[in-house]
């Protein structure tokens, strides 16, 4: 693949993300948080300003988290800590790799720094995961030098109905690659506004060069079930956790909900009395300049 | 009769094992529950976070259920799966392991992601080229080797891949690399 040969780093980028899977990656905002989450079963926490949630509700703009609380969150737990900059912020993913954060979303979450560009992720050392809603979007991600694509779903809400279609859209087109006769993949990596050689790869394999996770709206251990079904095989939660009634409680349903997501008799089980879930929001309400995704 | 390879699916890089079995015509089985594993004749815990394979190990009696197994079927471990099966974990915020291989072992010894490395070391593999690319990803180090433990793969002074009886342990990722023969080698020397 083309990036391999532009990023020196590609096999231990990628190979985190490896690691990651089957896992779910919890949203924090201090150390406590990151504590409660580890003891849940997280395989790696999010490190952000405010939860996605309360971004939606006061608005401003939202930025990197506080580097001393990075820290302080990087010397409590033994799991990856991830942060999140702003799309286009190069200085700020600058400041999260000098803290030697294991990933770093480039995220819709926070307000965007460049409204045009993306960061060439290949100049960094830390490997970057992106959100997406369609496979041309992944692949111009992954283009970039991404090494993990996440649906984005719309974070903030505790709704499924944006992740799923997401994550449907992008396996759909996937399949609909390996279709494809190969003088039609120049065309078809036109329409999808994706590189050539990864659209190549992807009618090759049926799936993207990278891991492919879900994130923005999971609430419920049936929500983490549910998309690892669709094809995602890890689960980021973002508000649904911590934006709960016992966040600590419903971290590990949705732990074992995410390993074993077949197993629906168990996730009834884990799904009893968890208090109740984060408010959630109609996507229909939302004005269309408040959506997240659309960044 | 086809050995069945158990793949330990809690969390972590367990498809890339499956796929390395496939590919050395093995038959490799997801395992999730001590029901899945007791169909099994050997069993490999992979890469990914050993907090959470732990944990989800502890949750349905899987965790003892390992440890018994490991008793005397083969278990291999790369990782995760060596801190998983080593005696000491050397640090402040260690867990409770397996405690099947005596070693002790330093998490993340390395350091961080941005400090994950791939390198040429060697490892002994009885026959052949012993050298193989080592993929390290935040990964532990072997500190301290007991008596009867093997040393058998070295990066650079380290030792990095280690035999006991039974057991098989790995600091570093094969099954991130095409490379099949530490997959082999397990299938060879420990299953027949």
């Amino acid at each position: 693949m083309f990036i391999q040969e532009k990023d020196p780093n590609w096999k231990v980028k990628v190979g985190l993300a490896e690691m990651l899977k089957g896992g779910v990656i919890m949203d924090i905002i201090n150390a406590e948080q990151a504590q409660i989450a580890q003891e849940a079963g997280a395989c790696a926490v999010m490190a952000l300003e405010k939860v996605p949630a309360d971004i939606r509700k006061e608005g401003g703009v939202a930025r990197m988290a506080d580097p001393a609380v990075i820290e302080q969150i990087q010397k409590t737990v033994s799991i990856p800590v991830m942060a999140k900059c702003r799309i286009g912020h190069f200085a700020e993913a600058q400041v999260l790799e000098a803290l030697e954060v294991d990933y770093i979303d480039e995220s819709e979450v926070l307000t965007p720094a460049d409204e045009k560009n993306h960061i060439d992720k290949t100049k960094f050392k830390v490997p970057f995961v992106c959100g997406c809603r369609n496979l041309g979007e992944a692949l111009r991600r992954i283009g970039e030098g991404a090494a993990l694509i996440r649906t984005k779903g719309e974070a903030g809400t505790g709704n499924i109905v944006e992740a799923v279609r997401h994550m449907r859209q992008i396996m759909g087109e996937m399949k609909k690659l390996t279709v494809l006769s190969e003088d039609e993949l120049m065309q078809e990596a036109k329409n999808l506004g994706a590189p050539y050689e990864l659209v190549v790869e992807v009618a090759k394999t049926g799936k993207l060069p990278v891991p492919n996770f879900a994130a923005g709206g999971i609430a419920t251990p049936a929500d983490a079930s549910l998309m690892m079904q669709l094809g995602a095989e890890a689960n980021f939660v973002g508000s649904g956790i911590f934006k709960s009634a016992n966040p600590s409680k419903r971290a590990k349903a949705i732990v074992i909900a995410t390993t074993h997501y077949q197993d629906a008799k168990l996730i009834a089980e884990v799904s009893k009395e968890l208090g109740d879930p984060m408010p959630g929001l109609d996507i229909a309400s939302i004005p269309e300049e408040h959506l997240l995704q659309i960044r | 009769m086809k050995k069945r390879i158990g793949v330990l699916a809690l969390q972590g890089d367990y498809l890339l094992h499956q796929q390395t079995l496939e590919k050395i015509k093995q038959n490799g089985i997801l395992v999730r529950t001590k029901e899945e594993l007791k169909s099994c004749d050997a069993l490999i815990i992979p890469g990914g976070e050993s907090t959470t394979i732990r944990k989800l190990a502890l949750e349905n009696g899987l965790f003892d259920a390992i440890k018994n197994f490991g008793k005397e079927k083969p278990l291999m471990g790369t990782c995760a799966g060596l801190i998983l099966l080593a005696k000491e974990v050397s640090d402040s915020k260690a867990e409770e392991t397996l405690a099947l291989l005596d070693i002790a072992v330093k998490r993340t010894a390395y350091g961080r992601q941005i400090h994950s490395f791939v390198q040429v070391g060697k490892v002994n593999l009885q026959n052949g080229n012993p050298n193989f690319e080592m993929v390290f990803i935040r990964a532990p180090k072997i500190v301290n080797v007991g008596k009867t433990v093997e040393r058998i793969g070295f990066c650079d002074d380290e030792v990095v891949v280690v035999r006991d009886r039974n057991l098989l342990g790995l600091s570093f990722h094969p099954e991130l690399t095409a490379d099949t023969r530490i997959h082999q080698y397990f299938v060879n020397q420990f299953l027949n």
